[in-house]
């Protein structure tokens, strides 16, 4: 139903990205495709071919282009032991920036696609948010945030979700009893529980990997896995890639980059320069999921609307009145 | 043994259990057995059709279970924890209650851990919990926690049943007892004889369980109490909740307590070991500890209410809307705090009938009061639950989890039933050197006036 208007939005935000990406320019855009960036430098081998990049003081030069990933790590998403080791080198991170965000719910669409999910089971969900009665409302697409201090990991009796040295966490769903003890323990709601069986699910599949979170099980907890198996091809997670406003970004910390397929940024100076924030960050998980504050957004928050059904509609608007 | 007169006396007192079961019993047995088995088909089907059929969803993923969990539990260590203080205490007139009082706690040791596999969305892999264990986890604690108090407390009880499984083994044949009850007797006997050196070392063995099962249990009910603690949530995260767990743990334990006191006092026509006395003193521990509970509740909402941090708001504003949890919240507070400084606090309401009244009340108020304490709480994450699913919102039990919330009330009454066939409900042989106990429990205190 959202399809024309988006259509619409989104010859409508070329120009405005354009602003954007003329403001972006001066924060330092480093280089190249996304791809480039989360196939990883590994320093060791490069493939000969030579790709042009900017530097941050505006130079142009040329360097050599990474191989492909798959010599140095298997492009096959990692199963049982390996899967809770983590791609060597690697920090990932993500930023989503909340002016960009106009709830086409194609980030939910998306993950739902890649991660076998019903309508109703979102890794990603899009909350509408008002910060004070005064604030105006905006949307807020959430995920799981990878913390560093993940209180989820802390309470798993049976050590079924685990943090990697690459920064993220997953679960692995043949060993989960589904205590549900983590879905309850996380503060920011990330965890889905698999109420209903469903054709798709299989039991200690030889094709499962937590890196993938297919297929899932019957009476398991389940969540967003940052898409772990699509960065080992170099390719973005799925959200990002179909976000039709480019407002999600994925990168490494190590590699001080972060991208959204179309425009690759420094994270750090990109946290600073637009006080990127870590939402509740007092709780002192330290998530790994930043957000650029909601400010100058390209549209109207009830734009968002037109996505939602009349009662989901009532639902979010009755939940920012309490406010 | 050497059997004198007076517990001879005593045991014929108390031989109900011995009589053969009467079509009253059995109808009782068999009404339990099938309230249980309604609770067994429900459990098949949440198995098979999975747990969508129950209320639990992505933000309320426990519920009624987990609340008969922690009620159940709190039921066990209280039990344990009061019998073992009227022990080392040598309380003479706790006497005849302290087998109940171990009977509740192994009975809902047992039953009480069977709601947390009930919560399990893969039961049949339970044993991961032995096998990959993560002592981070307050789930392994709790473990710990309660195959540690099994054991002690099951140990304890039948430490306590040897003398007197000694004195029937030694009456079977003047009670006329059937064959299979006399070699059970000697088998469960274990050759007790009561020489002054085994008299001794039993002693000695219940002492030592008894100081045992005191730290035990606190630390059993504090580490149930941090599996909510130690959640980052809003309405849970909060230092005073191991301490509020075990007060209210005891406080149940004694409303159960004056409860089945009552009921083998009616069934048994025991008044002469249950006296009046009995519950005039448990209906003060009642209402002291009553006194307690509001002082830890109050000073639990206080601290968070005075602030009014926005979640917190959000939650008290639950507690408070009369179209949500108002009316539990403030039925519960009433029953718990109130009435029984009401009822049994003056004299002129202080009956035994009214203050068995005021422990059902209690018993009521305290599930409602751990039923608020989970579900709202889990009802208010610190993102809004913008979902259009009202049962993923607000948190509703099906039948399934009323059914076996029945099916574990009646097997607990069941143990009970079964249990009373066995030996006598108070411990004849550890009275006998207390016959004259019922002028030690005459006390200035009394029951309402006759005719008042």
């Amino acid at each position: 139903m959202s399809e024309k208007v988006n259509m619409e939005d989104s010859s409508k935000s070329t120009n405005s990205r354009r602003d954007f990406l003329k403001k972006g320019s001066a924060l330092g855009i480093i280089a190249a495709s996304g791809a480039a960036v989360l196939a990883g430098n590994q320093g060791t081998k490069t493939s000969g071919e030579k790709i042009k990049v900017l530097t941050t003081d505006g130079k142009m030069i040329e360097v050599d282009k990474p191989v492909d990933n798959c010599e140095i790590q298997p492009c096959t998403p990692a199963k049982g032991e390996a899967a809770r080791q983590g791609i060597p080198g690697r920090s990932f991170v993500m930023v989503i920036d909340l002016a960009k965000c106009k709830n086409a719910r194609k980030c939910v669409e998306g993950c739902q696609k890649g991660h076998d999910l019903l309508p109703d089971q979102e890794f990603m969900k899009v909350h509408l948010m008002k910060d004070n009665p005064e604030a105006e409302p905006y949307w807020f697409p959430k995920n799981c945030f990878h913390c560093d201090n993940p209180p989820c990991v802390k309470v798993c009796p049976v050590g079924a979700t685990f943090k990697r040295t690459d920064n993220i966490v997953l679960v692995d769903a043949d060993a989960c009893i589904g205590c549900k003890f983590c879905v309850s323990a996380c503060p920011y709601s990330a965890r889905i529980f698999n109420w209903t069986d469903k054709e798709s699910y299989s039991d200690n599949d030889p094709n499962y990997s937590p890196e993938t979170s297919v297929p899932g099980q019957h009476g398991t907890v389940s969540k967003c896995d940052f898409c772990p198996d699509r960065a080992r091809e170099g390719k973005l997670p799925d959200c990002a890639t179909s976000c039709p406003m480019g407002a999600i970004y994925f990168g490494d910390k190590n590699e001080d980059a972060v991208t959204n397929g179309e425009e690759t940024l420094r994270f750090k100076q990109l946290i600073k320069d637009r006080i990127g924030y870590r939402y509740l960050e007092e709780l002192g998980t330290e998530p790994n999921v930043y957000y650029l504050p909601p400010i100058d957004r390209m549209f109207p928050y009830e734009r968002g609307f037109s996505s939602l059904s009349e009662e989901q509609q009532e639902v979010m608007k009755n939940s920012i009145k309490s406010k | 043994m050497d059997s004198n007169a007076t517990t001879n006396k005593l045991l014929d007192e108390n031989k109900s259990f011995l009589d053969k079961p009467g079509t009253g019993w059995m109808l009782k047995v068999v009404a339990l057995v099938v309230i249980f088995c309604v609770g067994l088909y429900a459990l098949f089907l949440q198995v098979t059709k999975g747990h969508l059929i129950t209320g639990m969803r992505d933000h309320v993923v426990w519920g009624v279970y987990i609340v008969n969990f922690v009620f159940i539990l709190g039921l066990s260590y209280a039990g344990a924890l009061i019998a073992g203080i009227f022990h080392l205490g040598r309380v003479r007139w706790a006497k005849p209650i302290q087998r109940i009082l171990k009977l509740i706690t192994v009975f809902s040791l047992i039953i009480g851990p069977f709601y947390i596999l009930l919560c399990l969305g893969r039961p049949e892999r339970l044993f991961y919990l032995f096998l990959h264990p993560r002592i981070q986890s307050p789930i392994i604690w709790d473990v710990i926690a309660i195959v540690t108090d099994l054991i002690f407390c099951t140990v304890y009880m039948y430490f306590t049943y040897i003398k007197d499984f000694a004195l029937l083994r030694d009456n079977s044949a003047r009670l006329n007892m059937p064959n299979w009850r006399a070699k059970l007797y000697k088998f469960l006997a274990v050759g007790y004889q009561n020489t002054p050196k085994q008299a001794k070392l039993l002693n000695q063995a219940l002492d030592i369980l008894a100081a045992i099962i005191i730290p035990t249990t606190i630390i059993a009910y504090s580490l149930l109490a941090w599996l909510f603690g130690m959640n980052l949530k809003v309405g849970w995260n909060s230092s005073i909740f191991a301490p509020f767990f075990v007060l209210s743990a005891v406080y149940s334990g004694v409303a159960l307590l004056i409860l089945i006191m009552w009921i083998y006092r009616k069934t048994q026509k025991l008044e002469k070991v249950f006296t009046d006395n009995h519950f005039v003193y448990l209906g003060f521990a009642l209402m002291v500890l009553s006194l307690f509970y509001g002082y830890f509740y109050f000073s639990e909402y206080i601290t968070d209410w005075y602030n009014m941090q926005k979640t917190y708001g959000l939650l008290w504003g639950k507690y408070l809307d009369f179209s949500q949890y108002g009316i539990p919240f403030v039925t519960s507070i009433f029953l718990i705090t109130f009435l029984p400084a009401i009822i049994i606090g003056i004299p002129w309401f202080r009956t035994v009938k009214s203050i068995v009244f005021t422990s059902v009340a209690v018993l009521v108020g305290l599930w409602l009061a751990r039923y608020l304490m989970i579900v709202p709480v889990l009802e208010t994450p610190y993102l809004p639950i913008q979902d259009v699913r009202s049962d993923w919102v607000h948190y509703s039990a099906t039948w399934i989890e009323w059914s076996l919330s029945l099916a574990g009330i009646a097997l607990f009454v069941l143990f009970f039933v079964l249990m009373s066939k066995l030996a006598p409900i108070i411990p004849v042989a550890e009275m006998e050197e207390d016959l004259e106990y019922e002028e030690e429990v005459k006390l200035d205190v009394s029951l309402k006036p006759k005719g008042a």
